[in-house]
């Protein structure tokens, strides 16, 4: 066999197997080194994907090694040499123009079939019983209610395993994406519509996600966590979420830092169930029970509570939540206040 | 293959003065302005580099503060933005250009004067874009400037404005040059060049001017809706009066579509002509080249959705826009394969513009395979607004696109300049270029389908998305270095480059059968053309010796500054939007001025 | 363009070059009022407030409106005739019908401006008067746009420079104040007749 055929043969097998390689690196990555990743599925919408998704890289890798091994053959194979006669003027062949534009019609077909039954089936309508949460995008935190519960929360979205969650989406500004990518695909907020989806987890465990459209200044600055509990988990939640906000003993920093928070302009934007009514930023009623603040930004410890309110624009460009002046002191009742408030 | 001996004393006077500032500024030379148009775009492409590579370093760590959030989204605002319409567009127009009248046997354009004005309008509303960055802010909603986020309760500063006004001034530069193309390619071909015998290359400049014409009267309309939003009080997409944002996206992807299409044509047709010429054999399959390029252009048309599969359309609108999405796939697969055929029992010869002609197809299949990744919309749904789709744009835009410039640059060097391009510098410039791109955007595919969403001017530290960025991070400085590689060969090449014979190459086309470069009035005879390929022909040696041979008196178009003028005029109306009736006016002024001059201005 | 005799440059078509030129940018034009249509189309019945259009439409001043610029269109093939048989006073009097028709046209656009104005439809009002306004105002645009143009080439006329040589000038008016006619039929329809 003529050296040049042989070498081919050897960049075919290295075309290959570097076709195959992502798969096989992929295959060695987890959902704890990647915790936002899209294709390690957590819920029957996130798995139908994921079918999709092996389809289409199959189909991908295939065509890849196919077509970008004939160009590394051509190149190879017909490279100039001294002594190489001229090459026939070939101008055509129809056999081949049909041949292979029918194979592609034929993969393409075979990915329509799955993807057209995949977008029916994910966007029909929820199954009977789910639990109903209504989402709503601000610049920049995600909002979440439950309806039938009475519960309004903020940028931690808990829900019990292996019961549907059917999401209504809205937005109270401007376009956002809610995005778990564990849970499945994303979905836009948008002005004047409300938009649907729904899943069902199938694991329980910690979830990020992140607002997927441009929306501003701190659109980066948009991530909220998904927390699938057990049913027993999820009803104690429901219970805390739905009872009133603690209250502090008297004369107490917490009682202090209630206080600071009814007269200090918090009550502008925020509700605290009982104590304060505004609507522009998260219900606060239990802040000191969730993991994060600020959209998932921070962790919810007293030191990042006080570095956040001491000067919100600054840790998170462009908010709307305002520097309000306070003392030292008063901060730190606040942050005890809220903290207690689990 | 001579040199021209004929004596040039039969060109008129006028159009004959080669030196000087002013004779840029008047010039209606379509081969100057090809040069006009490449230089600026050039330098227009280095800047949205820079703009890359600065959010390179600020990517290339989690809670980096090397820019502001606020510079971050400016900067990928505009490094979309220029790289599109400062950078590629006009790239390929200045192929348009230089190449096609020489392709089909004309002296110049059909309308040289609209031509100057086309160029002059471009490079002044590519100034009028980046004066934002000093007066109060470049725009920061994206290159494709959602509404409602560009409203003025949510944008209120003046970077959409410039945003706005910028594209509306450089559509009427696109409009302008498209329609010069059409007529030029349809009424002005030599004796015998019947449509199916125009290089591919002239054939994809045709559709690409029809995509144009077409296109951005559609984008134009969505601008005027959010100019008058923003100025006049109007409701086109304040949700408060039962408007829909979403109508933005469907105007806007209703030109966004054809837009890419407009971005990769050309490319395309350039290595159509790279790849025969270097492998020593005609294009395999030459009609259906053809015909998948104008059928890419029609179907261009039915597939705008598939950039809104996220927003809720429902699902017999997404599976729709899914099929035809997936249909367009075949044409531009029987591209790639006829291109393979091409090279397919050829004897290759490896000069920097066959190996980025190559580098181009296997980089575009890359991209094209993303793509039609993204054509599933559940499986969309997992990749838009990602990484995913950043790798993607970039392997079929850079790799694709800007690569297969590249080729054309390397290509037709020696014709306009009389000098070769380095081969040692040009080697080195296109290995570097193919590593480093894919060191650059192989990564992005992954940290996409990982979880990283696009325009983000920063991460979490413990998603895994680190050292990715920070390979694509090295890569993009691997990229600025290869071009700068490209810059010194150039530089060095204009005064001691080899010398270029009118044939550098040996190849089929009419341009490399006059000098290089060649005389003002292109062809001593217009040439008679019997086929394809007309250098490769049996009637090459008469061909070649009927272009070199003046007969009579050739009149060629004298210069004019009224172009200029008007355009200037033009673009200081649009501006006065932005800068106030202090501009406005006096522009309107100029610019009837100018047009008014121009109409009656004599042919002698 | 030019000051010169016309030319007859040979081209591959036989079709002149600013005749194909021309209708390059009707098609562009096509897509230029289509977006502007669609959109109103698409916002038609959304208004959340009035005044809606069945309050405001004159139908009666709009089909009259709709006659002048059909009729306009008449006169404009007379005087292309007309130059084309350097028929100096025929050129004069139906450049000037097709100018008059059209200023006509424009002064009733300005009258239903300022009427619904004064029942409360402004630019802001709603998505009807956002839609509304900048599509018709457009087509007004570009009928005094031709206006303007048709005075010109009157001017020429008068001087005595209008001769058979130069019909192609009159010829490209015509296409383009024809293709604003047919665009004022499509809003006549889509608009105004079907509610």
């Amino acid at each position: 066999m003529a050296a040049p055929d042989r070498g081919a043969k050897w960049l075919r097998l290295c075309a290959l197997l570097l076709g195959l390689l992502p798969l096989v690196l992929l295959l060695g990555c987890t959902l704890e080194q990647y915790p936002q990743s899209a294709m390690h599925p957590r819920s029957d919408y996130a798995i139908w994907l994921q079918d999709l998704l092996e389809g289409l890289v199959f189909w991908v890798v295939l065509i890849f090694v196919l077509v970008e091994g004939a160009l590394i053959v051509a190149v190879i194979r017909f490279r100039a040499r001294p002594g190489m006669p001229d090459p026939k003027p070939v101008h055509g062949h129809t056999g081949l123009e049909i041949a292979w534009t029918i194979a592609p019609a034929l993969i393409l077909a075979a990915v329509a079939v799955p993807t057209v039954a995949t977008v029916f089936k994910t966007q029909s309508k929820a199954p009977a019983g789910a639990l109903q949460v209504e989402v709503i995008g601000h610049q920049w935190w995600w909002e979440f209610r439950y309806p039938e519960y009475q519960i309004t929360t903020a940028n931690e979205l808990h829900v019990p395993v292996g019961r549907t969650v059917s999401v209504s989406l809205a937005t109270a500004d401007v376009i956002h994406s809610f995005w778990f990518p564990a849970m499945g695909g994303k979905r836009d907020v948008v002005p004047a519509r409300t938009n649907h989806m729904w899943f069902t987890p199938n694991s329980t465990g910690e979830f990020p996600g992140q607002c997927a459209e441009l929306c501003g200044i701190s659109h980066a600055n948009m991530r909220m966590k998904l927390f699938v509990r057990t049913p027993e988990e999820f009803d104690a939640w429901v219970v805390a979420q739905r009872a009133g906000p603690a209250e502090p003993d008297t004369l107490s920093t917490e009682a202090r830092g209630k206080q600071v928070f009814m007269t200090a302009g918090c009550v502008a934007c925020h509700t605290i169930n009982g104590v304060s009514n505004g609507v522009l930023g998260p219900n606060l009623t239990h802040v000191g029970g969730r993991s994060t603040i600020a959209a998932a930004l921070f962790d919810n410890t007293p030191h990042e509570l006080g570095k956040w309110i001491a000067d919100p624009p600054a840790r998170k460009p462009g908010t709307s939540m305002l520097k309000l002046p306070m003392s030292p002191d008063q901060l730190a009742d606040l942050v005890a206040y809220l903290t207690s408030l689990k | 293959m001579a040199t021209t001996t004929a004596p040039i004393a039969a060109v008129h006077e006028q159009s004959y003065s080669p030196s000087g500032l002013w004779s840029w500024i008047t010039t209606v030379d379509h081969k100057r302005i090809g040069v006009l148009y490449g230089v600026t775009a050039f330098i227009f492409f280095l800047i949205g580099g820079l703009e890359a590579v600065l959010m390179r370093i600020q990517l290339m760590r989690p809670g980096n503060e090397f820019v502001s959030p606020d510079f971050f989204n400016q900067l990928f605002t505009m490094h979309g933005t220029t790289m599109i319409f400062l950078g590629v567009m006009p790239l390929s127009a200045s192929f348009f250009n230089f190449v096609v009248p020489l392709q089909i046997g004309a002296r110049d354009v059909a309308f040289p004067r609209l031509n100057a004005f086309s160029y002059w309008v471009f490079l002044l509303g590519g100034i009028f874009l980046n004066l934002s960055f000093f007066l109060g802010g470049a725009p920061d909603v994206g290159w494709f400037g959602y509404s409602n986020l560009t409203s003025k309760q949510y944008s209120p500063g003046h970077g959409v404005d410039f945003w706005a006004v910028g594209l509306q001034i450089l559509g009427v530069a696109s409009l302008a040059a498209a329609f010069n193309f059409i007529v030029t390619i349809i009424n002005m071909r030599a004796p015998g060049m019947k449509l199916m015998r125009m290089p591919v290359f002239t054939w994809m400049t045709l559709v690409t001017s029809f995509l144009m014409i077409l296109a951005f009267p559609v984008i134009t309309i969505a601008l005027v809706f959010l100019l008058f939003d923003r100025f006049t009080g109007t409701n086109f997409f304040m949700a408060s009066a039962g408007a829909d944002p979403v109508l933005w996206q469907h105007l806007f992807w209703l030109f966004g579509h054809p837009e890419v299409y407009i971005l990769i044509l050309p490319a395309m047709g350039i290595i159509s002509e790279v790849l025969p010429t270097f492998s020593r054999k005609p294009l395999f399959g030459y009609p259906v080249v053809v015909y998948s390029g104008i059928f890419i252009g029609f179907m261009g048309w039915g597939v705008w959705s598939h950039h809104m599969f996220s927003v809720g359309l429902g699902p017999i609108a997404d599976s729709f826009f899914a099929l035809t999405t997936m249909l367009i796939a075949i044409p531009t697969g029987v591209k790639i394969f006829n291109w393979i055929a091409t090279i397919w029992g050829g004897r290759i010869e490896f000069k920097t513009a066959m190996l980025f002609a190559i580098g181009f197809i296997s980089m575009f299949i890359m991209g094209g395979l993303s793509g039609f990744m993204h054509a599933s919309p559940p499986s969309d749904l997992q990749q838009s607004d990602t990484y995913f789709i950043v790798a993607h744009i970039h392997y079929v835009l850079f790799g694709g696109s800007i690569m297969g410039i590249f080729a054309g640059i390397y290509y037709w060097f020696p014709k306009i300049t009389g000098r070769y391009l380095g081969e040692g510098l040009g080697k080195a410039h296109f290995w570097l270029t193919l590593v480093t791109m894919n060191v650059t955007f192989f990564p992005m595919h992954f940290v996409g389908l990982l979880g990283m969403p696009r325009r983000v001017y920063t991460y979490a530290p413990n998603m895994g998305f680190n050292e990715m960025n920070l390979m694509s991070t090295v890569g993009a400085f691997g990229l600025a270095f290869a071009t700068l590689i490209f810059v010194a060969n150039v530089l060095r090449s204009r005064t001691h480059g080899a010398p270029a014979p009118a044939d550098p190459w040996g190849a089929p086309t009419l341009e490399f059968a006059i000098a290089s470069p060649p005389p003002v009035y292109n062809f001593g005879s217009l040439p008679t053309v019997h086929g394809l390929d007309p250098l490769w022909s049996k009637e090459a040696k008469d061909i070649i010796q009927q272009v070199n041979t003046v007969k009579g008196h050739i009149h060629m178009p004298p210069s004019s500054y009224w172009p200029a003028v008007s355009a200037l005029g033009m673009t200081m109306l649009m501006s006065g939007i932005v800068f106030g009736w202090w501009v406005g006016i006096p522009g309107l002024v100029l610019m009837l001025v100018g047009f008014y001059s121009w109409s009656f201005e004599p042919c002698h | 363009m030019g000051a010169h005799a016309e030319e007859a440059h040979h081209t591959s078509t036989g079709l002149n070059n600013r005749k194909l030129l021309f209708w390059s940018f009707l098609g562009s034009e096509c897509m230029f009022f289509g977006s502007l249509i669609a959109t109103y189309l698409v916002y038609k019945g959304r208004s959340q407030v009035g005044p809606y259009p069945h309050e405001v439409f004159d139908i009666p001043l709009t089909s009259y409106s709709a006659f002048l610029l059909l009729m306009s269109s008449l006169t404009m093939v007379l005087a292309l005739a007309a130059v084309q048989h350097n028929n100096r006073k025929g050129s004069l009097i139906w450049l000037a019908a097709t100018a008059l028709l059209g200023m006509h046209f424009v002064a009733n656009q300005v009258y239903e401006f300022t009427d619904f104005l004064h029942r409360g439809l402004n630019l802001q009002t709603n998505l009807f008067g956002s839609t509304f306004y900048v599509l018709t105002g457009f087509h007004g645009t570009h009928v005094t746009v031709g206006v303007i143009w048709l005075w010109s080439l009157f001017m020429m006329a008068l001087r005595g420079k209008l001769g058979a040589d130069r019909s192609l000038d009159v010829e490209i008016a015509g296409l383009y104040w024809h293709f604003v006619d047919v665009v004022w039929i499509a809003i006549f329809t889509l608009i105004y007749l079907i509610q």
